[in-house]
């Protein structure tokens, strides 16, 4: 045996519902990937890669076996602010990201709700943000990427030169190797305010509806749903919209533009610590508070906040999930998970109707809902689709996984059957078999083709790759 | 399901195959150790049957050969794809005549019985105690809470295996792990097969299930069944002048 125990560790998912017993190493550099990955390969055992670990799920878990945890490699490697091209190790946090570059007047181009991930993380599950129609996915700005394979051998993979491996590696769950360095080109701004809007859609037509409306208009849009009513009223929910401010609207854009202009607040109303938000919401946290609560907010949403517009500084208005630290807990103990699905635009008020049903129905009801709308984009295990995307936080609670997992598998066969997709970063519960249902064209063998190609002996599999893709 | 991952080491008969067929049958997987292969098979074949999956796997292995343990244990870890919980219910009763002195016999008894639960017990406290969670479950004996006449090194091993269990978990419960210690009286397994004078005897099976309702709990001494607590209060509290001169 060569894995030293005392590099055992209990790993979890974000949401904190599924973790597992894993090696954890955490490299600094290069050579101690190699040697992490040799270690393994030496042990039998699969690697997973690990950023942040924002993944709600079993995306970056190993049970048994290697964590390859790459926080540590998160040096800035070379910045061009006439370029806006920036070359980072994988470890680099989309925080890290803005901080550095947005003095000049750039700013990421797709950033996630928190601003936790690192951009390794971000492009091996092809994350995206509330621009996807406008901007795709990080992945869409990844201009070149080194990857250090199964055999310790280092590519650099170029975009356009790199054709179908360069698609594979985007969202491939970190199965063909470690991006240890990748270039991404920023996105310029002038500005470090937005103007948003907020709008109330009284179902969940209505909502898509908007929406849709949006995405030639908007840079940034997203819906809340409240997931707990009905009728007429299922699917409610409020549209926030909102754009980058030019130049000659910000009366002070070097000082917005200032990284520390950014910070969040560190109190609420400036007299209750953040950091202690977490345990004045747990005693909410329930089906019957979580009702009042969204409720609550669809009624300040539609009334007195309908039709509002707000300037807002872009972390404020991006990074949404980091209000509250440590906001996850309030689901403790059993934690959080998240399913969500992407439905071609035709189908998708059919099928987000029938999920929302399906929870009411198994008396599952979802905390948080999110809809977003999405454009197709080019990488081989992509989950996007021409169509929108519904996300739904469900806690999971004790003696209640059974019936939560069986209630996403029902959420999700009309997603196959309508042609969609699932995303993987927020998967903890999905069968394999449904995931591999919703590639109806051939992607999994061509990718499967790909990978035996850089490393038959398949040593990257995480937690997640094992559940979905394993037959 | 509680324990998606168990260990049961003495799973060829008795407590510890009840236990892990048990396990098994509430969607656990599970690894069965014990010396003999062919029960082993049997057992694990007829569990996977019922679950229509391959939900046992078992490893041959004598608990006395300490130096195995190790390896074997992090092999079996990894085959299971995790640990939540580990029973060690391998235990051996010689008979022995009231005027029999054997320290081949005795010797045995606390090899099997305490020096094999250490053997394994040890990098399991180790492991759960650096993960923060995890249960263990050791198989002791109303036999071990009074130094009875009838077979010394018996309850002296299960004695020791109780004091064990309980440094065990003085040290590890406040990282979160589980140590269950089961004090079983009577139960109809082969090691009490034949014996005179047995009452409120108890299937294995139904013993399995008082078991791992308390390892979920995370009981931290249970008798089972519970009636014995009583009976072994009065039995402990004898004075030791009296209690040599009873036939118990």
């Amino acid at each position: 045996m060569v894995l030293a125990a005392d590099r055992l560790e209990w790993v979890e998912g974000w949401g904190m519902a599924v973790g597992a017993a894993g090696y954890v190493y955490r490299p600094v550099d290069t050579s101690g990937v190699s040697d992490a990955i040799a270690s393994a390969r030496n042990d039998g055992v699969p690697v997973a890669v690990r950023g942040a670990g924002c993944s709600y799920g079993d995306a970056a878990l190993a049970p048994e076996g290697v964590v390859l945890d790459l926080t540590r490699m998160n040096r800035i490697l070379a910045w061009d602010p006439g370029t806006g091209v920036v070359d980072v190790e994988p470890g680099v946090s989309v925080e890290q990201l803005w901080r550095h570059c947005l003095a000049d007047g750039w700013w990421p181009p797709v950033v996630t709700g928190t601003m936790a991930p690192t951009v390794g993380g971000c492009l091996a599950m092809n994350v995206h943000g509330k621009n996807n129609w406008p901007r795709g996915t990080m992945g869409d700005h990844c201009l070149e990427l080194d990857l250090i394979t199964a055999d310790g051998s280092v590519r650099t993979i170029d975009r356009s030169a790199g054709g179908e491996l360069f698609r594979a590696v985007i969202g491939g769950f970190g199965q063909l190797g470690i991006i240890v360095r990748a270039r991404i080109r920023m996105k310029k701004v002038e500005s470090g305010l937005v103007e948003g809007e907020a709008v109330a859609a009284p179902d969940l037509g209505g909502l898509l509806e908007r929406l849709d409306e949006a995405k030639g208009r908007w840079e940034y849009a997203v819906g809340w749903v409240d997931a707990f009513p009905g009728g007429s009223k299922l699917g409610r929910g409020l549209l926030h919209f909102a754009r980058h401010l030019e130049a000659d609207e910000d009366p002070d854009p070097a000082a917005s533009l200032n990284p520390a202009s950014q910070d969040l607040p560190a109190t609420l109303f400036g007299v209750v610590p953040k950091s202690i938000m977490w345990r004045l919401m747990k005693p909410f946290t329930n089906h019957l508070g979580m009702r009042a609560v969204n409720l609550a907010k669809y009624v300040q949403g539609s009334t007195i906040g309908n039709g509002s517009v707000y300037r807002q500084s872009l972390a404020a208005f991006s990074f949404l999930l980091d209000y509250v630290p440590d906001w996850k807990k309030t689901y403790l103990p059993g934690g959080l998970i998240q399913h969500q699905s992407f439905v071609p635009t035709a189908k998708a008020e059919t099928v987000f109707a029938e999920q929302l049903e399906i929870c009411r129905r198994r008396g599952v009801p979802s905390y948080l809902g999110v809809v977003k709308r999405h454009r197709p984009d080019d990488f081989l295990l992509t989950h996007a689709v021409d169509g929108f995307s519904l996300a739904l936080d469900f806690p999971v609670v004790p003696g209640g996984r059974a019936d939560l997992w069986a209630a996403v598998r029902e959420m999700a066969e009309p997603v196959v059957a309508a042609g969609g997709r699932f995303y993987a970063a927020k998967d903890a519960a999905l069968p394999g078999e449904l995931y591999r249902a919703s590639f109806a064209g051939g992607e999994l063998e061509r990718f499967a083709a790909i990978r035996d190609g850089v490393d038959p002996d398949w040593v990257f599999r995480s937690a997640l790759v094992q559940r979905l893709l394993e037959v | 399901m509680d324990f998606e991952h168990a260990l049961v080491v003495g799973a060829s008969s008795g407590i510890g195959e009840a236990i892990a067929r048990r396990l098994a049958a509430d969607g656990s997987r599970v690894a069965l150790v014990a010396r003999r292969e062919e029960a082993l098979e049997r057992i694990s074949e007829e569990i996977n049957t019922a679950a229509g999956e391959n939900r046992a796997l078992y490893r041959v292995h004598d608990v006395t050969a300490a130096d195995e343990v190790p390896d074997l244990f992090q092999e079996v870890a990894r085959e299971l794809g995790g640990l939540d919980l580990i029973v060690y219910a391998a235990g051996l009763m010689h008979a022995v005549a009231f005027n029999e002195f054997d320290p081949e016999k005795d010797l045995e008894m606390i090899a099997v019985n305490l020096g094999g639960a250490v053997a394994w017990l040890d990098p399991a406290a180790a492991r759960f105690g650096r993960l923060g969670r995890g249960t263990i479950v050791g198989i002791g004996s109303v036999a071990g809470d009074r130094g009875r006449s009838g077979n010394p090194a018996y309850g002296t091993s299960k004695a020791a295996l109780h004091t064990y269990l309980e440094a065990l978990r003085n040290r590890v419960a406040r990282n979160g792990v589980a140590i269950v210690t089961i004090k079983p009286g009577f139960v109809d397994t082969a090691m009490t097969r034949g014996q005179e004078g047995l009452f409120w005897l108890i299937s294995p099976d139904r013993a399995a299930e008082i078991i791992l309702r308390h390892a979920r709990r995370g009981t931290v001494c249970a008798y089972v069944p519970a009636r014995w607590r009583l009976v072994m209060a009065v039995i402990r509290s004898i004075p030791s002048v009296v209690f040599r001169r009873l036939k118990i």
